[in-house]
C-alpha cells in the first residue's frame, strides 16, 4: 500500500504484509500510532485500494472486483469504526442508520426486505447490543460514546456477516466503558460464531480478546503468532518494548529490555536492514543493512528478527 | 425538505418522538426575533404584492398597464387632471401628479404615462419577487447539482466543473448578465423546437440563475468534499451502500442545510440583478412591470416626482435588507458550519 505525497516522494503504509484470518478466530493488530495497522484494516475491506497485492476472501480475490461486484461479498465483511460519532451520519435517526444495511442489500430469500422484516431485524438488533428499543427513535448526538458504539455494532452486525474488522473500536471510549464494549464483542463472537480483526493500540485490549495478535512496525509485520505466545515470552525486541511500555501498577524488575529511544522513523524513507535498527536495544552489525524476513520460530510463530529474544531450538 | 421518513418499531408510542435537526432549528429561528420581523416584512409585503389586481380595480379603478395622460382624478369631489403644468421656473411640458395620500386616487401619484404608481408598485413587485424566487431556486437547484457532482466524484470532473466555474466567476456578475440579456432580448431564446419570447419572465430568470450559479456551487462543493471524506460515508460503503444512495441519503441531507441558508441571500442578490436588468431595460419587457422598470421610469421625472424612483427604490431595499436579517438568522439557527458536532 502505497501513497504518493507529492514531489516523486512515496509513502509506504504498508509493505510486504502477508497474513491470514482463520475463521473463527479474533485477530489482534498492534502498534504505535501510524503503523498502518488501520490501514491494513481498511486493505482488508477494500475501503482504500491498495497499490499491490492481494486481497482474498474466502477464496475470492477482491483486490480488482468491481465495487459493484464487490458489494454483495460486503455482507459477509464489516467494520466498526473508532470514532462512533463521526461514523454515523448526524442527520439521520439510529433506527434509520442500522436499517440502511438491510434496505440495500436483498434478503437472503432474494428481493427486498418488508417493512415488518426490517424492524423486526431492528428490534432484535437492538436486544442483541443491549440498547433499549427507544433507542431507534433518537438521533445519533443524543447518546453517549459507549451507547453509539453499540449502534455502530448493531448496524455492522444488522446482516449477520462473517468477519467484522473492529478499527481500534473502544480507543476513544473511558477506561470503564472499554471493558463493556470489549465485553459485549466477546460475547457476540461466542453467541454468533463471529471473526474479528481486531485493530488496537492499547495491549491490554488486545490481550483480552485476541487469539492470536500480529505486532505491526513501520508499516510491517515484525511477529505474529499466538496470543499468549506473543505477549507473554515476546520474540521480538519491538514487541517486548511495546509490553515493556504498558504502565503496570506493580513494578516489574527482571529481564526487561531498556525502554525505546527516539521516535519512529518516517515512512517516506524508511531505514535500510531491518526497520528497528535505529531504536533496537539489541541491534547487531547485520541488522542494518540485512533486512529481516517474516520467518517461522519452532514454536510456530512468525518474526521478522535475526535475533529473536526467544531460544531458538532446532527439532522436537 | 422533508424529514427522512423512519423504518423502525415505530409503534412505541408512550415516548415522544424526539425532535429532527430541522424542526429544532425551526424553534431557535422562532426565537430570534430579528428574523422573525424580516420574514413578517417579507410576508406582508408578498401578500400586498400578490393584492395587486384587487387594490387597481377596487381600490384605485384604475389600469395599471395603459397610458392614462389625459385622465383625472376626483380629490376632495374636485376632480383633477393627472397630468399637471409643470412647476418649474418656466413652467414648460407637463408633470404627473405627486402623491395624494388617498387610496381612491394616486396614492404615491403618477408616474410620466399618467399610470398609478401604487399599483404599479404592486404589480412591479410581483414581477421582481417571482423573478428573484424562482431564479433563487434555479441556481441553488443548479449550484446543488454542480456542487455535489464536482465534490463528489472529483477528479477530473472536479476540475472541469471547477475552472468553468472559474471562468464564469471571473467575469463581473452583471456584466455577464448584461451581455446575456442583451442577445436574448433582441432575438429571444431558440433552443431547438423551443422558443422563447424576449419578453418572457423565463429569461431573466434563467439569465440570472446561470450567473450565480458558481457563487452558490462553491460553498455546497467545499462541504461535499469534507463530508466524502466522512467517517460515516466510508462506513456507508463499507456497509455496501451504493454511491447514488450515498449522495442521496448521507451527503444531500447535510448540503441541504448550506443551500438553505445560501436562499434568502441568492433571492436578495437576484432581485438586485433583476432591479440593474431591468432598469437597464433588458430584463422585464414593457408593458409589463418591475421595480427595475419603475427607477428607470422614475429617473426622468426625478427632480419634479422624485416619488416615482424612491418608491420602488425602498422596496427593493426593504425585500433585500429583510432578506439578509432571514438569512443570518437561518445560518444562526441551523448553526451550518458545524452542523456535525453538538455535544453538550
Amino acid at each position: 500500500m502505497t501513497y504518493r505525497v507529492g514531489r516523486g516522494q512515496v509513502l509506504r503504509a504498508l509493505d510486504g504484509v502477508s497474513l491470514a484470518v482463520r475463521p473463527g478466530e479474533v485477530l489482534g493488530l498492534v502498534g504505535e500510532s501510524g503503523c498502518g495497522k488501520s490501514t491494513l484494516g481498511r486493505c482488508l475491506l477494500r475501503l482504500v485500494q491498495p497499490s499491490g497485492g492481494r486481497v482474498v476472501f474466502d477464496g475470492t480475490d477482491i483486490t480488482m472486483l468491481p465495487e459493484r461486484r464487490l458489494r454483495p461479498l460486503r455482507q459477509d465483511m464489516q467494520m466498526v469504526f473508532q470514532d462512533s460519532y463521526a461514523a454515523l451520519n448526524p442527520r439521520r435517526r439510529v433506527g434509520d442508520l442500522v436499517a440502511e444495511p438491510l434496505r440495500v442489500h436483498p434478503a437472503p430469500s432474494g428481493g427486498r426486505r418488508s417493512r415488518g422484516e426490517i424492524a423486526a431485524r431492528l428490534a432484535e438488533l437492538m436486544d442483541l447490543v443491549g440498547l433499549p428499543q427507544t433507542a431507534l427513535e433518537r438521533y445519533p448526538h443524543e447518546f453517549s460514546g459507549g451507547q453509539r458504539q453499540r449502534i455502530n455494532i448493531a448496524r455492522a452486525l444488522a446482516l449477520s456477516p462473517r468477519l467484522v474488522v473492529a478499527d481500534e473500536p473502544v480507543a476513544a471510549l473511558d477506561v470503564s466503558i472499554q471493558a463493556q464494549i470489549v465485553n459485549l464483542f466477546m460475547d457476540l463472537r461466542d453467541r454468533l460464531g463471529l471473526t474479528y480483526v481486531f485493530v488496537a493500540h492499547d495491549l491490554a485490549v488486545v490481550r483480552q480478546i485476541s487469539t492470536r495478535v500480529a505486532v505491526m512496525y513501520l508499516g510491517a509485520i515484525v511477529e505474529l503468532g499466538e496470543a499468549d505466545a506473543v505477549l507473554h515470552h515476546p520474540a521480538h525486541p519491538y514487541t517486548a518494548a511495546l509490553i515493556a511500555a504498558v504502565p503496570e501498577p506493580v513494578v516489574r524488575t527482571q529481564g526487561l529490555p531498556p525502554p525505546l529511544r527516539g521516535d519512529v522513523p518516517s515512512p517516506i524513507a524508511p531505514p535500510p536492514g531491518c526497520r528497528f535498527h535505529t531504536r533496537c536495544p539489541v541491534v547487531r552489525e547485520r541488522c542494518r543493512v540485512d533486512p529481516p524476513l517474516l520467518r517461522a520460530l519452532p514454536d510456530g510463530r512468525d518474526v521478522a528478527c535475526h535475533y529473536p529474544l526467544v531460544e531458538e531450538r532446532a527439532g522436537p | 425538505m422533508t424529514a427522512q421518513t423512519v423504518t423502525g418499531a415505530s409503534s412505541s408510542s408512550s415516548a415522544p418522538r424526539p425532535a429532527g435537526p430541522w424542526r429544532r432549528a425551526g424553534r431557535r429561528l422562532a426565537r430570534d426575533r430579528a428574523a422573525m420581523v424580516a420574514l413578517a416584512v417579507l410576508l406582508a409585503v408578498t401578500a400586498a404584492c400578490l393584492m395587486a389586481p384587487f387594490y387597481a380595480r377596487d381600490v384605485a379603478h384604475t389600469d395599471p398597464f395603459t397610458s392614462n395622460v389625459a385622465g383625472a382624478v376626483m380629490i376632495d369631489g374636485r376632480s383633477v387632471d393627472i397630468m399637471q403644468p409643470n412647476d418649474n421656473p418656466l413652467h414648460l411640458g407637463l408633470s404627473p401628479i405627486g402623491p395624494t395620500w388617498r387610496a381612491s386616487a394616486d396614492l404615491l401619484g403618477a408616474d410620466s404615462q399618467g399610470r398609478d404608481l401604487a399599483a404599479r408598485l404592486l404589480y412591479g413587485g410581483r414581477t421582481s419577487l417571482l423573478i428573484s424566487f424562482c431564479a433563487a431556486a434555479l441556481c441553488i437547484v443548479l449550484a446543488a447539482v454542480v456542487g455535489i457532482v464536482a465534490g463528489y466524484v472529483g477528479g477530473i470532473v472536479d476540475a472541469v466543473l471547477s475552472r468553468i466555474m472559474d471562468i464564469m466567476w471571473a467575469v463581473p456578475v452583471y456584466l455577464f448578465a448584461i451581455s446575456l440579456s442583451i442577445v436574448t432580448v433582441s432575438q429571444g431564446l431558440k433552443l431547438g423546437p423551443i422558443t422563447i419570447g424576449s419578453d418572457n419572465l423565463l429569461i431573466p430568470i434563467c439569465i440570472i440563475a446561470l450567473v450565480y450559479v458558481p457563487y452558490a456551487a462553491r460553498p455546497v462543493r467545499g462541504r461535499v468534499m469534507s463530508l466524502r471524506r466522512a467517517e460515516f460515508v466510508t462506513a456507508a460503503r463499507a456497509l455496501g451502500v451504493p454511491g447514488y444512495r450515498i449522495v442521496l441519503r448521507d451527503i444531500l441531507p447535510n448540503v441541504t442545510g448550506t443551500l438553505v441558508v445560501l436562499a434568502p441571500l441568492m433571492m436578495a442578490l437576484a432581485m438586485m440583478a433583476e432591479s440593474a436588468l431591468s432598469f437597464l431595460s433588458i430584463g422585464v419587457q414593457a408593458p409589463g412591470a418591475s421595480w427595475g422598470t419603475i427607477i428607470q421610469d422614475g429617473e426622468g421625472l426625478i427632480y419634479t416626482r422624485p416619488m416615482v424612483a424612491i418608491a420602488p427604490g425602498l422596496a427593493i431595499v426593504i425585500v433585500v435588507l429583510a432578506l439578509n436579517v432571514l438569512g443570518d438568522g437561518m445560518r444562526d439557527a441551523l448553526d451550518v458550519r458545524d452542523s456535525g458536532r453538538e455535544r453538550g
